[in-house]
C-alpha cells in the first residue's frame, strides 16, 4: 500500500510499504494491504513502517491517519527527532 | 545653477542609495523563495486535513450538536488579529493592514468599538508599534512571532486564541492579513477564525465512504478542529511573510529604478554645468587675448 507521512512543515516519507503500525488514541494498531477505510486519531508515540527492503520508525507528537483505497495518509502534528 | 561640486556630491549619494536598494531587493528575492517553499510544503497537509474534515462533517450532518468552536454567540467582545511585518520598507504592505483593520471595525464592529470592546492582537513589530499608539486594547504577547516562525510557535498563538474564545473572553476572532497571490500582488484578507465557519458540505455524495472511526466521529472532529485552526493561522502567517518579501522586492525594484531616473537627470545637470564653465573660461581667454592684441 501507499504511505504518505506529512507534517505542516515538510513531507517526511512517501512510498510503498507492506505494513504500518500507528499509536492510535485507543491503543496501537497495524494497517496492512487493502485495509478497510479508516480515520483514526493518534496520540504521541512511535510509528513503524516496513516493506521488503525498508524498515523505519519515527516518533510523532500526535496526529490523524486516513486509510482509503489502499492509500494511507498520516498527518502528524510534529516529529520528534 | 548648482555648483559642479554640489552636483557631484548628490550623484555619489544617489549611487550609494541605489546600491542599497538593489541589495535589499536581492535579499528580499532570496527570502521570498524560502517563504514560498514553506507555503508549498504546508499546502498538501492543509488540503488533506480539510478533506478529512469535510468527509467527517458530511457524515455527521444528521447530529448537529453545538460544539464550543462553532458556537454562535451574541457578539460583545471582538479580537482582531493583525498580521504585519517586523521591518518596514515594503511599500504599502503594513499600511494596508492598518487600513484593513480600520475598515473592518468601521463596517462590522462600530458599536463594539465605541464601547471599547474591540481588542487587537498584533503579530509583527510594525503592527505592535502602530496599535500601541492607538486608543484600543492590545494583547502584544505574540508580537514577535515572526522572529522565529515555526508551526509550534504559531500553534501556541492559536491555542491562546482558542482558549480565550472557549472561556468567553471574545465572542468573535478575525484575522487580517495579506494573502500571497504573486510577487507583485497581495490581497488583503479578513477571515473569521472563530467561531468556525462550517465547511461547505459538498453536494456530490460520491465522496461518502463508510469509514471506521477510531475513537468516535465526534471525538475525531473535536481533535481535528484545533489542528485545522492551527494550520489556518500558520498558513496566514506564511502567506503574510511571503507577501511581505514580495512587496519589499517590488518596492525596492521601484526605488532602484527611480534612483536610476534621478541619476540620469543629475548627470545631465552635471555635464551642462561643466560645459557652461568651460565655455565661460574660453570666452574669458579669448576676451583677454583680444584685449592684449588691441593694446
Amino acid at each position: 500500500m501507499h504511505l504518505e507521512i506529512l507534517t505542516p512543515e515538510k513531507r517526511v516519507f512517501e512510498g510503498e510499504v507492506s505494513i504500518a503500525t500507528f499509536p492510535g488514541a485507543d491503543g496501537s494498531f497495524q494497517v496492512m494491504d487493502h485495509h478497510a477505510p479508516l480515520i483514526s486519531l493518534l496520540k504521541e508515540g512511535v510509528v513503524e513502517y516496513k516493506s521488503k527492503d525498508l524498515k523505519n520508525t519515527i516518533t510523532i507528537t500526535g496526529g490523524v491517519v486516513e486509510v482509503l483505497k489502499n492509500k494511507t495518509i498520516l498527518l502528524a502534528d510534529g516529529i520528534v527527532e | 545653477m548648482p555648483s559642479l561640486k554640489e552636483v557631484k556630491g548628490r550623484i555619489t549619494s544617489v549611487i550609494s542609495t541605489q546600491q542599497i536598494t538593489k541589495a535589499m531587493k536581492m535579499v528580499a528575492a532570496a527570502k521570498l523563495r524560502k517563504s514560498q517553499d514553506r507555503i508549498t510544503q504546508i499546502r498538501p497537509f492543509a488540503q488533506k486535513l480539510a478533506s478529512i474534515l469535510s468527509n467527517l462533517s458530511a457524515a455527521q450532518s444528521n447530529s448537529d450538536g453545538e460544539n464550543w468552536y462553532s458556537q454562535q454567540r451574541e457578539v460583545r467582545n471582538v479580537l482582531i488579529v493583525a498580521i504585519s511585518s517586523d521591518r518596514g520598507l515594503c511599500g504599502s504592505f503594513n499600511s494596508n493592514i492598518f487600513k484593513g483593520v480600520a475598515r473592518l471595525v468601521e463596517e462590522k464592529y462600530k458599536n463594539e468599538y465605541a464601547k471599547g470592546h474591540v481588542t487587537i492582537l498584533p503579530i509583527g513589530r510594525k503592527a505592535n508599534e502602530y496599535f500601541a499608539k492607538r486608543k484600543v486594547a492590545v494583547v502584544s504577547d505574540y508580537a514577535t512571532l515572526f522572529s522565529n516562525l515555526t508551526f509550534d510557535s504559531a500553534s501556541a498563538a492559536a491555542e491562546f486564541m482558542m482558549n480565550a474564545f472557549q472561556q468567553g473572553k471574545y465572542d468573535k476572532i478575525e484575522i487580517v492579513y495579506n494573502e500571497f497571490k504573486n510577487v507583485a500582488t497581495q490581497i488583503l484578507r479578513a477571515e473569521q477564525f472563530l467561531p468556525v465557519v462550517p465547511p461547505a458540505t459538498s453536494q456530490n455524495t460520491s465522496t461518502q465512504v463508510d469509514y471506521i472511526y477510531q475513537p468516535s466521529q465526534e471525538e475525531i472532529i473535536d481533535g481535528l478542529i484545533p489542528k485545522s485552526l492551527k494550520v489556518q493561522l500558520f498558513k496566514s502567517l506564511l502567506d503574510s511573510s511571503a507577501s511581505e518579501n514580495g512587496a519589499r522586492m517590488t518596492a525596492m525594484d521601484k526605488a532602484t529604478e527611480n534612483a536610476g531616473e534621478l541619476l540620469k537627470q543629475l548627470r545631465l545637470t552635471y555635464n551642462r554645468t561643466r560645459q557652461a564653465a568651460i565655455t565661460k573660461e574660453i570666452l574669458e581667454i579669448v576676451g583677454g587675448a583680444e584685449a592684449l592684441k588691441s593694446a
